[in-house]
């Protein structure tokens, strides 16, 4: 015998062949594996156990609980953080007692007006806002890096920036009232991304794939040409406008030093859209990791899917750039460091790069106004001292671990 | 059971497949065979609807393309030539992602999701490595792995594009014993492209030879696997043996000097 023991039926049968001098198609014994017949598998419903008959598999459910509970808790604290620190002298305590106040099921401790005032007119809806854009920016990233399978995709990829960026000079050069700025920039936002995937997505017909839709490189391409183009008009209209150079230059810069309420009320509800779409997608962006082709032929219908995900992100991020700016780096930071520690499946990355977006914004703003208090330095610039020096740690350890492999 | 008839496909100005009109039939194992360019791996992408094409295709009587993709893909399994491979994906996850048709859409696995998964990784011998990533198995494994997705997609037809390419000889053996086994077990109609002609010739029912986009013959393989066909197609340097035990081996030979 050539297989002393032969460990499978299929082992045994080519043992089984090779004894007997035969090889080819011979009939092959009835063993059914089809998944009810099969008692390994038919036993405890849901839990299979390793162990029984030697070989059973346990495929466990991916669930990103505890990843989850860890980013959840550092956003906790950030977010106290970010309540508690600023150039009024508050401690913690007072901090509370001023949140308390305006909780109905509370009494009403004796605290100043102006602590109240300073806690709820202009920390938290800074803090808060730093949340939804955080969220949003961290979880586009993530989106636009699932659907176009670029790990250097960042939110921007397809124009928002280059679109808000133009929305945003034409109201100031203008001399428009500056509270048109965030509407003109969200529309510019989304148009640029329209425009992008219009003119990808039909380049796309043309090339190789097309009854899948179009290559994503072709969308990627628009999305450099449609941006070169806005910020050529956009720098255009800024150096002819040189007395709000420096309005347009900050606003670009990205901050949340003018948050209010407001602001965060006015795009809560793309940001509430925009979340729940791209956490209902999470399974489906972890299909596309195998590419187009075979999303395809594993039953996705492509196209729609990139389109719906492309929107849902887009939506996000315009409305968080609408009151931001353009605060770099978070989209492609954060994303990469929750693939780095909770995993690359999505239905992780996904939630958990939106709590961990939130937090990384609302402690880089922490960072952002106490620097050089009472000047404020710009977020963009926190977050990208953190964020490039943090891009290249992404770098070298992922080359680090194909190294191993 | 597969038709397809006038099926035509360009890339381009380029005529890929040129009218061609056939059948596999339930539980039949037909091998594509033929030179580089002949069309082999087009048609399998027609019959996915990966490629645009005219002509008619039916899987089970259902025009392909009058279906969507999630009802095409629980007729049809499709293993590429070169499948993606995520290397940080475990060998659960990866053949989870079979099951894509069966779930809703924004929905999640189920238990019977996960049974089936787990039979297929079983089946395929990989239960010691199901949480293993990607990145970390041999060639042949992989094979197994990317079978095993194709198996817990549940489909009754199963497409394979060169399936051993990437093996060595025994191994290619192997992996063709097992989808022989596995599509007796399950009754699958299998279509195959396939370069080696001698291992077409000991697993497939039938041969269909294309040749720049044609059907050249089509037959069992003692019909097809004959000097006069395969220098007519492969050139000169093919030819033909047969073996003691009455088996077909085709080898290329250099030309006599």
């Amino acid at each position: 015998m050539t297989a002393a023991r032969p460990r499978t039926s299929r082992d045994a049968i080519r043992a089984a062949r090779a004894a007997d001098g035969q090889s080819g198609t011979t009939p092959v014994a009835s063993r059914v594996s089809g998944v009810p017949a099969d008692p390994r598998s038919a036993g405890a419903p849901g839990k299979l156990r390793r162990g029984e008959a030697g070989s059973s598999v346990i495929i466990r459910r991916i669930r990103p609980g505890r990843a989850v509970v860890v980013a959840s808790i550092v956003l906790v604290i950030a977010v106290i953080v970010g309540t508690a620190v600023g150039p009024a002298d508050l401690s913690p305590l007072q901090v509370l007692d001023a949140i308390a106040t305006k909780l109905p099921w509370h009494g009403h401790p004796a605290v100043p007006a102006l602590d109240s005032a300073i806690v709820w007119q202009i920390r938290l809806p800074r803090v808060v806002l730093g949340v939804l854009v955080g969220s949003m920016l961290a979880g586009g990233g993530a989106a636009y890096q699932g659907v176009f399978r670029n790990p250097l995709a960042d939110p921007y990829l397809l124009g928002v920036a280059a679109g808000a960026g133009l929305g945003a000079t034409l109201v100031v050069v203008s001399g428009a009232s500056l509270t048109l700025t965030p509407p003109a920039a969200f529309v510019g936002a989304v148009g640029a991304v329209a425009l992008t995937y219009l003119l990808g997505a039909r380049a796309g017909r043309a090339g190789e794939l097309p009854a899948v839709g179009g290559g994503t490189s072709s969308i990627l391409l628009a999305g450099i040409a449609v941006a070169a183009l806005l910020t050529a008009f956009q720098t255009y209209l800024q150096q002819q406008h040189t007395q709000t150079l420096a309005y347009v230059y900050a606003w670009i810069l990205g901050g949340l030093s003018a948050a209010s309420w407001s602001d965060v009320l006015l795009i809560l509800p793309y940001v509430a859209v925009a979340a729940v779409a791209l956490l209902a997608h999470r399974r489906l962006l972890d299909v596309l990791r195998v590419g187009e082709t075979e999303a395809t032929s594993l039953g996705v219908n492509v196209p729609r899917l990139r389109l719906t995900i492309v929107i849902a992100a887009t939506l996000g991020v315009a409305a968080a750039v609408s009151v931001s700016g353009l605060i770099g780096f978070v989209g492609i930071i954060v994303p990469h460091a929750v693939r780095l520690t909770a995993g690359p499946s999505y239905r992780v990355l996904m939630p958990v790069s939106m709590i961990g977006g939130a937090a990384f914004l609302v402690l880089a703003d922490v960072v952002a106004r106490t620097a050089q208090a009472p000047a404020e330095v710009p977020i963009g610039v926190i977050t990208a001292l953190i964020g490039a020096p943090f891009f290249l740690f992404v770098l070298r350890s992922r080359r680090a671990r194909q190294a191993e492999s | 059971m597969i038709g397809f008839d006038g099926v035509t496909v360009r890339y381009g100005a380029c005529l890929a497949l040129d009218a061609v009109a056939g059948q596999v039939t339930n539980g039949e194992w037909l091998a594509l065979i033929g030179p580089n360019g002949a069309g082999k791996t087009t048609l399998l992408g027609a019959i996915t609807r990966l490629l645009p094409y005219e002509g008619v295709i039916t899987v089970d009587g259902n025009r392909v393309t009058g279906l969507r993709r999630r009802e095409l893909a629980r007729l049809i399994a499709y293993v590429p030539q070169r499948p993606v491979l995520p290397p940080d994906m475990t060998v659960s996850e990866y053949v989870l992602l079979g099951r894509t048709a069966h779930i809703g859409y924004l929905g999640t696995e189920t238990d019977r999701d996960r049974r089936v998964c787990a039979a297929a990784i079983d089946r395929l011998d990989l239960g010691r490595m199901a949480d293993r990533a990607l990145r970390a198995m041999s060639g042949g494994e992989l094979q197994r792995v990317v079978l095993a997705r194709a198996i817990a997609q549940d489909a009754p037809v199963l497409l394979l594009d060169e399936p051993t390419s990437a093996l060595d000889l025994g191994r290619r053996v192997d992996a063709l014993e097992l989808i022989d086994e596995i599509r007796r077990e399950r009754a699958l109609t299998v279509l195959s492209a396939i370069h080696d002609l001698t291992l077409a010739g000991q697993f497939a029912d039938r041969l269909m030879l294309l040749s720049d986009g044609r059907i050249a013959v089509s037959g069992s393989p003692a019909e097809v696997l004959t000097d006069a066909i395969l220098t007519a197609h492969f050139g000169p340097s093919v030819q033909v043996l047969t073996t003691d035990t009455g088996e077909l081996a085709v080898v290329s030979r250099r030309a006599q000097r």
